[in-house]
């Protein structure tokens, strides 16, 4: 586990990679599974959750000293649906295409745990400024992972990428990476990834900066 | 005091590993090692290889219907599941001939036609996502085979359901075999037909038995000649490699099953020809019996084949697909651990199942 993060930078960047919300958190991932056949959908998904998780983070920041303790999760519930309806509106109004391709998908962004997360873990603690900086990086890591999937799942299962033909017309698509179990497939190759790099970064432990405040726990090679 | 015990004390610490043991009993010495004292001459490698060497009339078969192509495309899944197991393999694992029986049983549940890149996939597949990822031989859930088939099948199901016709001269390429990597094939390259499956349940169209068990039809590379399939079979299961069981009861329940159907429908095919066509033979005799995914006890394996043995009755006659073996095999894979569970043999003299130990 990384220590408390002290900066504003590391607070916003670590959101993006060392803490990224699907492949190392594996929060929200329903919809990282699920809608994410092309890259428009998984960019269209992942603006839309970045937008809400902006918006309800500065919102519960903010009042987090008028929210009773008791009902916090209901009212950060609240928070975030406001959000998602002016996100669906607004996807509606703007692209209805990719509106109708994502569904109820839209509206389930309300319960992507990641978003209410950011809400408990963070936003409801800390100043507002601290809370649009973790909103923004992690927001980024969740386009970053959605777009990551949606590429890899277009690429082989359309031949194409934002629907620009890449592969030319001879190419034979893999129909599975745009059902269902191809997320999983997509999801799982790069999961095995990240747990190979993980692997390989502990077992060449370097100094960091924070490491002279910080309690160091050296794992032992395998 | 033995040779081991003795080795052991002088390093000062932990018994050493057995090997050392065995080596010191060479010289004349006493043995000392665990269970089981009694020892057969099978051995991992030794049943895989016979396992590959009964499949020779099978991959024979198959040459003499399909053409080179079919020597092409079994050499390539064999390939694409060997190079796996070497570069992602626990090592020293190419030996034993389990990563070589996977690629060749996929190639032979491959239609002609198919790319050869299509096949070196699913041999990668197969032994990377069948095998390895659950931890290597002997802790699949799934038929490696089987699961390479139906990822091939869920990604190019064109490609996997397009059945060539025999090649004109054994020489004849029976598709574009040699396809660029990830491009598909010139279609007007293969002429195709379909299954016999394919005719029954789109076209309610017969074959003749006798061509079915020769394998005078379209379909995949090695499930045409039901009668090579049935001759390795007997072989193994007389070696007593496979479990005689399984096979017996998948066919039994398949041939019970659609005659009772028969006599209800009499428009429905009979029990021989569901018995002889599609992937019924190659898939009971050597993808169901696979020591690893399948029961270990005798009654389980009843269960077990009569289970497959519904299954495919069930998808063929009612379901959306022809063909329904694979399908109803990997099923039934997934409920070996609940049939053994359920038919834990019972400690002799008390009424107690057995406890598992580790």
């Amino acid at each position: 586990m990384s220590p408390t993060p002290t900066t504003g930078v590391q607070v916003l960047s670590r959101g993006v990679w060392r803490e990224n919300p699907v492949f190392v958190q594996l929060l929200g991932l329903c919809p990282a599974l699920a809608v994410t056949n092309t890259v428009a959908n998984s960019l269209a998904m992942g603006l839309a959750t970045f937008f809400v998780l902006l918006g309800s983070s500065v919102l519960v920041s903010v009042a987090k000293d008028w929210i009773p303790k008791q009902v916090r999760i209901s009212a950060y519930i609240l928070v975030i649906a406001t959000f998602v309806t002016i996100a669906d509106l607004v996807l509606a109004a703007v692209v209805p295409d990719i509106h109708k391709a994502l569904g109820a998908f839209i509206a389930l962004i309300v319960v992507n745990c990641m978003i209410l997360g950011r809400q408990e873990a963070f936003a409801s603690k800390n100043p507002v400024g601290r809370a649009v900086l973790d909103a923004v990086g992690t927001g980024a890591g969740f386009i970053v992972a959605l777009v990551a999937i949606g590429g890899f799942r277009e690429v082989l299962g359309y031949g194409s990428f934002l629907g620009v033909p890449l592969l030319g017309p001879a190419f034979e698509p893999w129909v599975v990476m745009i059902l269902p179990a191809g997320g999983f497939f997509t999801l799982g190759f790069i999961l095995l990834g990240f747990g190979w790099w993980e692997a390989r970064r502990a077992n060449s432990v370097r100094p960091r900066r924070w490491m002279n405040e910080a309690t160091v726990t050296v794992e032992a090679p395998r | 005091m033995s040779a081991g015990a003795r080795g052991a004390g002088r390093g000062g610490g932990a018994p050493k590993a057995p090997a050392r043991w065995s080596a010191a009993s060479r010289a004349g010495r006493l043995e000392l090692t665990a269970s089981p004292h009694i020892k057969g001459p099978d051995s991992t490698p030794r049943i895989m290889w016979t396992v590959v060497a009964s499949l020779a009339p099978v991959v024979v078969a198959a040459t003499w219907w399909f053409g080179v192509s079919a020597l092409i495309l079994l050499a390539g899944a064999t390939l694409g599941a060997v190079a796996t197991e070497r570069w992602f393999g626990p090592g020293g694992t190419l030996r034993d001939g389990s990563a070589a029986i996977t690629g060749l049983l996929l190639g032979l549940t491959l239609p002609a036609s198919v790319p050869l890149w299509v096949a070196v996939i699913g041999g990668a597949f197969s032994i990377a996502f069948g095998k390895l990822i659950f931890g290597g031989l002997g802790q699949n859930v799934f038929n490696p085979a089987l699961l390479g088939r139906a990822f091939l099948q869920a990604a190019f199901p064109t490609v996997m359901t397009t059945w060539p016709t025999r090649p004109e001269t054994w020489g004849t390429l029976a598709g574009d075999t040699f396809a660029l990597p990830f491009m598909s094939g010139d279609a007007v390259a293969a002429l195709t037909g379909a299954t016999p499956l394919g005719l029954m349940k789109f076209e309610s169209v017969g074959t003749e038995v006798a061509r079915l068990a020769v394998g005078a039809t379209g379909g995949s590379l090695g499930e045409t000649a039901a009668i090579a399939i049935l001759a390795g079979g007997a072989w193994l299961a007389a070696k007593r490699y496979l479990d005689w069981r399984i096979p017996v009861s998948i066919l039994a329940t398949v041939a019970v099953l659609s005659q009772v159907v028969r006599w209800i429908d009499p428009s429905s095919p009979g029990p021989l020809f569901m018995l002889f066509s599609g992937g019924l033979m190659l898939g009971a005799v050597y993808m169901a019996t696979d020591m690893v995914t399948s029961p270990t006890t005798p009654t389980g394996a009843w269960i077990y084949g009569v289970g497959i043995g519904a299954l495919v009755v069930l998808i063929r006659l009612w379901g959306g697909l022809p063909e329904g073996v694979m399908y109803a095999i990997l099923l039934m894979n997934a409920m070996v651990p609940f049939i053994e569970r359920a038919t834990k043999p019972r400690v002799f003299g008390t009424g107690a199942p057995v406890e598992a130990t580790s």
